[in-house]
Formats: C-alpha cells, sequence, structure tokens
C-alpha cells in the first residue's frame, strides 16, 4: 500500500512541479521593478522630497502606460522617510536594498544623506541615481566599481559657474564665503578655493554657520570687515534665510550668489523681502518656452496633483525635473542590461545612446568616469520674483 | 566696530537663553528636578502663537494669551506624567520621561502644525535698531528679550522671597516634610512651579519666533544651550541664570568675531567647563548646605 503510494504520488509531484513552474515562471515576469527612494518626507526638507517623488511618480506613470520594462514589468516606487539624518537614511538604505531588493536606489536632497548611503550601494551592488544632493564626492567616490550615477547639479562645477556668474554679474573681485558647517558645506569650501585658485585669486574671508544658528550677524560682520563685495552662500532654506535676515539687521546690502538651497522650500516667506535679491542656480524651470516634453510634464503633474494649478505650483522644481529624468534614464540602463542585476544595470548606464530629456537631450549621458549627467551648461541662473523661481541667466 | 557688534548681538542670543534658562531654575528650586524637554516647551509656545494668529488669525494678544496658557497646562501634563510617577518614589526615571515626552511633543507637532519651517513676522522685527544714525546690527525685539528676561528674573527672585507662593516654594525645596506639616500643599506647589516653567519657555519661544524659523525642532539646539547655561549660572539662582545667558551669547558672538565661527563651539563649551571646574556650582551658585 505504502510502495503504490508513493509511486502514484512520486509522478503526481513530478507532474504538479513541472505544471506549477509552467505558471510560478511568468509570475516572476509580471512582478514589479522595484524604484528605491531615500529622501527626506518629514522636516525642512520636506517639499524637497515631495518634489523629487512628483518627478518619479510622473515617470514611472509614463514607463508603465508604455508597457513597463523587461518583457512587461512595471516600475513601483518604494519610498523611505531619511529625516535629513544620515544614519537614518542608511537604515533606510539598507531596508530597500536587502528587503525590497530594488533595482535602482534613487537619493534625496542632503548631501551628508547620500554621502553616508554611498559606500553601501558600493559594497552591495546596487545603482544609485542622485536627483538632487549636489555634493561632488557622492559620483567621485573610491568605489571601485562605482555605483553612484546623478542628474543633478556637481559643486564643483556648480562653484566655477558662481565664480563666472559674480563676476560677470556684479563685477566682484573680494568674494567671501557663508557656508552650512556640514559636508556639503565642505564640499563647496573646496570647491569655491578651487575655482578661486584657477583664476588666480583667493577668498576674503570663509565663515560657517551652524543650520539652527538664529544670529549670523557676527560672521557676516567678519566678512563685512575684510571687504567682501559678493557673498558665496552654500545652506539649505531655513539657514540660509537666516543669513539674509542677519545681513538685514547689519545693513549690509552685499550681492549673494547661491547654491540652490534657497529653492527648496518658502525661502521668500521666511528670509523676509530681502530673499529676492538673493541669486542661485538652478537646473530647470517650468516657467518660458517648453520643450513637448516640458508641456507633457506639466500637463501630467496638473492631472496627477489637484494642489497643481499651474507651473506656479510645480516646487522646488529641481527636484521634480532631475528626479524625472533620472528615471527615464535609469529605465533605459536597465532595458540595456536586460535584467535588474546590479553590476549589469551599472554598466547599462554606459550604454545609453540618446534620450530626449526633460532638461535637455542627453546623448551618452555616462561613461566609465564621467557619472554626472548635466554640465555647466545645463545650469539656469535664478532668483524669486513675485514668490515664484524664475531664471535670470544660463 | 567688530566687538560692539559681537556685544550686541550676543547680548540678544544670550537673554533668549537665559529666558529659557530660568525655566530649569524654577522647578529645580522647588522640587530639585527639571523638564529636559524645555526646548519642546518653547516650541510649543512659538507653534501656538503662529497657528493661532496667522493661521486661525486671531488678533495677536488673544492668539499669545491662548499659547501661553496652553504652554501652562502642557507644564502641568509634564509634571504629571513624567515627573511625578518617578520622583515620588525616589527614582531619577523622570530625567529620561521628560525628555521623551518633549520627543513625542516634537512629533505631534510636526504630524500636525506640518513639516515646513514657516515665518511668523513681528512689528519688532520688520527694520533694524538704530541710534543716532548708527545701525545697531538687532531687531528692536532683540532689545526687548533681555529687558523682558532682566525683569522676569527679578520678578522671580521679589515672587520667592516677598510672597506667600514663593516662600512656600522655598519652605517645599528646603524641607518637603516639614513644609506638608506646616500646611502647604507640596504637589499644587510642585505642579505650579512646572507651569510656570513652561511658561517661562513659551514667553521665550514668542519672542524667539519671530526672529528664527517656526518649526517642530526649533526648539532643540535652544534647549542644549539654556540647560548649559543654568548649570553654568548656579541653577538655583535666578539672577546668575540670566546672567550665565547673557555672558554665554555675547562669548559666542566675541568667539565668532575675532577667531572665526570655526572656534565659537569648541571655544564656549570649553569656557563652561573651565567655568564648572573652578565654581562647580555654577559661577553664582552656592553649594548646598547639609546639615548632619
Amino acid at each position: 500500500m505504502a510502495l503504490a503510494f508513493t509511486r502514484r504520488h512520486i509522478g503526481a509531484l513530478l507532474a504538479s512541479t513541472v505544471f506549477a513552474g509552467a505558471f510560478v515562471t511568468p509570475a516572476l515576469a509580471a512582478d514589479p521593478i522595484k524604484i528605491g527612494l531615500v529622501t527626506a518626507l518629514s522636516g525642512q526638507s520636506a517639499l524637497a522630497g515631495e518634489a523629487i517623488s512628483r518627478g518619479m511618480t510622473i515617470a514611472i506613470d509614463e514607463i508603465n502606460a508604455k508597457g513597463g520594462l523587461l518583457g512587461g514589468r512595471k516600475l513601483e516606487l518604494v519610498r523611505r522617510d531619511d529625516e535629513g539624518n544620515p544614519a537614518k537614511g542608511v537604515t533606510a538604505a539598507r531596508e530597500l536594498i536587502f528587503r525590497e531588493q530594488v533595482a535602482v536606489l534613487f537619493g534625496g536632497l542632503d548631501t551628508p544623506v547620500s554621502m553616508a548611503i554611498v559606500p553601501l550601494v558600493n559594497a552591495e551592488k546596487t545603482p544609485f541615481m542622485g536627483p538632487w544632493a549636489a555634493g561632488t564626492g557622492i559620483t567621485k567616490n573610491d568605489g571601485k566599481p562605482n555605483f553612484a550615477f546623478r542628474v543633478s547639479a556637481v559643486d564643483e562645477i556648480v562653484n566655477v559657474g558662481m565664480l563666472d556668474y559674480a563676476q560677470a554679474t556684479f563685477k566682484a573681485t573680494k568674494p567671501g564665503m557663508i557656508l552650512v558647517n556640514n559636508p556639503w558645506g565642505e564640499s563647496n569650501e573646496i570647491g569655491l578655493k578651487a575655482a578661486l585658485a584657477a583664476k588666480g585669486m583667493s577668498a576674503v574671508g570663509i565663515e560657517k554657520f551652524e543650520g539652527n544658528d538664529v544670529d549670523v550677524v557676527p560672521q557676516l560682520t567678519r566678512l563685512r570687515s575684510s571687504g567682501a563685495d559678493v557673498l558665496f552662500m552654500v545652506g539649505n532654506v531655513g539657514p540660509s534665510a537666516q543669513v539674509v535676515k542677519s545681513l538685514d539687521r547689519m545693513g549690509w546690502k552685499v550681492p549673494i550668489v547661491s547654491h540652490w538651497g534657497p529653492a527648496g522650500g518658502r525661502f521668500t516667506e521666511l528670509a523676509g523681502p530681502n530673499g529676492k535679491d538673493v541669486h542661485f542656480v538652478q537646473t530647470y524651470s517650468f516657467f518660458g518656452n517648453q520643450s513637448e516634453t516640458g508641456k507633457r510634464v506639466i500637463a501630467s503633474l496638473m492631472a496627477k496633483y489637484p494642489s497643481i494649478k499651474g507651473v506656479d505650483d510645480i516646487t522646488p522644481a529641481v527636484g521634480v525635473a532631475n528626479a524625472y529624468d533620472g528615471v527615464h534614464l535609469s529605465a533605459l540602463a536597465i532595458a540595456a542590461a536586460g535584467s535588474t542585476d546590479g553590476d549589469a544595470v551599472r554598466q547599462g548606464f554606459y550604454k545609453i545612446d540618446k534620450y530626449e530629456g526633460l532638461i535637455k537631450t542627453y546623448e551618452k549621458p555616462f561613461a566609465p568616469g564621467v557619472h554626472d549627467a548635466l554640465q555647466a551648461k545645463d545650469y539656469v541662473w535664478a532668483q524669486f520674483i513675485a514668490d515664484r523661481i524664475l531664471p535670470v541667466a544660463k | 566696530m567688530l566687538l560692539m557688534s559681537a556685544l550686541v548681538s550676543g547680548l540678544g542670543l544670550g537673554s533668549m537663553y537665559g529666558l529659557m534658562a530660568l525655566g530649569f531654575y524654577v522647578t529645580y528650586a522647588v522640587s530639585g528636578t527639571v523638564n529636559f524637554a524645555q526646548g519642546s516647551s518653547m516650541m510649543l509656545g512659538a507653534v501656538l502663537t503662529f497657528a493661532f494668529t496667522r493661521t486661525l488669525g486671531w488678533p495677536a494678544p488673544v492668539g499669545i494669551f491662548c499659547a501661553l496658557a496652553i504652554c501652562a497646562l502642557y507644564g502641568l501634563v509634564v509634571e504629571f506624567i513624567a515627573v511625578r510617577p518617578f520622583a515620588s518614589r525616589g527614582s531619577d526615571s523622570w530625567l529620561m520621561a521628560t525628555v521623551a515626552l518633549g520627543i513625542v511633543l516634537d512629533n505631534l507637532v510636526m504630524f500636525t502644525f506640518g513639516k515646513e519651517p514657516r515665518n511668523l513676522p513681528s512689528p519688532l522685527a520688520q527694520a533694524p535698531l538704530e541710534i543716532a544714525g548708527v545701525n545697531l546690527g538687532i531687531y528692536p525685539l532683540q532689545a526687548l528679550i533681555p529687558v523682558v528676561g532682566i525683569a522676569l528674573a527679578g520678578g522671580l527672585y521679589l515672587l520667592s522671597v516677598r510672597t506667600r507662593w514663593g516662600k512656600a516654594m522655598l519652605a517645599v525645596a528646603q524641607n518637603s516634610a516639614a513644609a506638608r506639616l506646616m500646611g502647604i500643599p507640596i504637589r499644587p506647589t510642585v505642579s505650579f512651579a512646572f507651569a510656570l516653567s513652561t511658561l517661562l519657555a513659551g514667553i521665550a519661544g514668542v519672542l524667539i519666533a519671530p526672529l528664527v524659523n517656526v518649526n517642530s525642532d526649533m526648539g532643540t539646539l535652544f534647549g542644549l544651550k539654556a540647560f548649559a547655561v543654568a548649570i553654568l549660572g548656579g541653577i538655583g539662582n535666578p539672577w546668575g541664570v540670566m546672567l550665565a545667558g547673557l555672558f554665554f551669547g555675547v562669548s559666542e558672538g566675541i568667539v565668532t568675531v575675532t577667531l572665526g565661527s570655526g572656534y565659537t563651539q569648541i571655544i564656549t563649551f570649553s569656557l563652561v567647563i573651565l567655568a564648572l571646574a573652578l565654581r562647580p556650582n555654577g559661577i553664582f551658585g552656592r553649594a548646598e548646605v547639609k546639615k548632619l
């Protein structure tokens, strides 16, 4: 009896295994490809995290509407909040890599968080896409191979642009620096010193401030006494607003050429009326003439998010635009790789030939040693005019 | 000119620390305990003022009064759930409980108030103060804060030596068992002290809010520095606490303008350590007399 049972059922078991396998394989093929995002979804940078999320979502919707990737697999966005804290960012990144098994991990606004995540993605061979944080070391890291890519500004390139803009616009000869005291500030200090040295110049003063400083007057007083005729400012929205308020208290009208920190939130509300005088770098503006891609993205954002009534509400624009192009480029890399294997996707980025994106038409945007898709000529200079971020120079 | 700017700016900043630190003094003087999350109480005052006056559009006096009343009520809650259950059993766990309650409050505010920092405008923080055509580099509000702080320190001193309430508080601090036998209600006195403490933090929040960005974590660094100031001044002396705040703020300003901002925290906190090494009970504090 037992023997008869065994023979009969072994046959049935083999048959059922083959039968089941026939169904299991297509089910796996239909599994979504997860795209991770670790960014600030709370705290001072929350608006930036939301902008990145929106740009990614629109791009993912477009790709899914065209049938997805790798034979019909849809993309799925998985988000985690890093609260702007590097330790929390690394914990969230671990979870997304090991548990969610994301194919590509996107970072957020804060350079310190991305700098903390990069060693992890290099060790775990998970491609990383930076849609905002501009720290030079994020893409220029020690990874061999390097899994970090970026569609955003890069400090060392922005720093050259800041000096060029200050000289051209304000005839500046004696620049001073007021930098947030964190790795992002350090990255810019190095970049600005290099940019100045390349022109045989040096800063008349370099001052640091903490993210929660109430009063930056002492630091600014030193810069004024050293004769600074322009200030290079690096800091996120809140701290940058404190610098502008402190300048207002001192009654010191000095041109400010800033990295893009002020674009990340309610800068003009926080900084007061003088916030409009700050000139800062952007990678994209939804104002003015738009390409077909631009028109399509604006329409999609307005359809998807009821709070977006027009381009005024697409803010911060750089977060939306960089993330949108970052997802499309990542999708092309996955398609070129033919799988979600981390190293194959990394090499897939190098195989991207041409992509007509939102910010520009990318032609061979990545290569070994070139992990930044945007260059100096892609940047836009902007100011807050009537509470809108408007481009004032290319 | 550099030093004058540092002095003026430091006095404004230091008076904010001092004002916060007075809240530590009030509860310590009565119960030997403090609300370590005093920074969260300050944040509550600022956020509620914003919510009442900007979001709901109430007149400023009404909004500020309601915000401060809620801050005082919050002090009762702190004492009731984060201090009394532990202090009454001789445990020091109120240290962690007050910190934990502050974190809970910070997160509740983040969920309800929102994630973005906001600006609370004030007519006293629009244009810098000028005397004889010389710009002092501060808003009128910054000049008002030391005045309010010193007035409150004086008021607390008078409360403690001239009123029955104050004498009751001192009696509870010196010998709670004897005070109880004399008919002094111990628990209401301690509760009152905590309400007064969070009220002071709330006042600091209302005054500071127009100078900073209002958000759920605005009180964290302030609370830390205010505690350092309270210890530095001698936590049992209201004048000492206020003067230590001014000393700390001016030190920050002078170090920054003379040596640069990279040295500010290193030198000011080193000065705190040095001062406490020379005067373990604080610059203006006195060692507790223990009768054997």
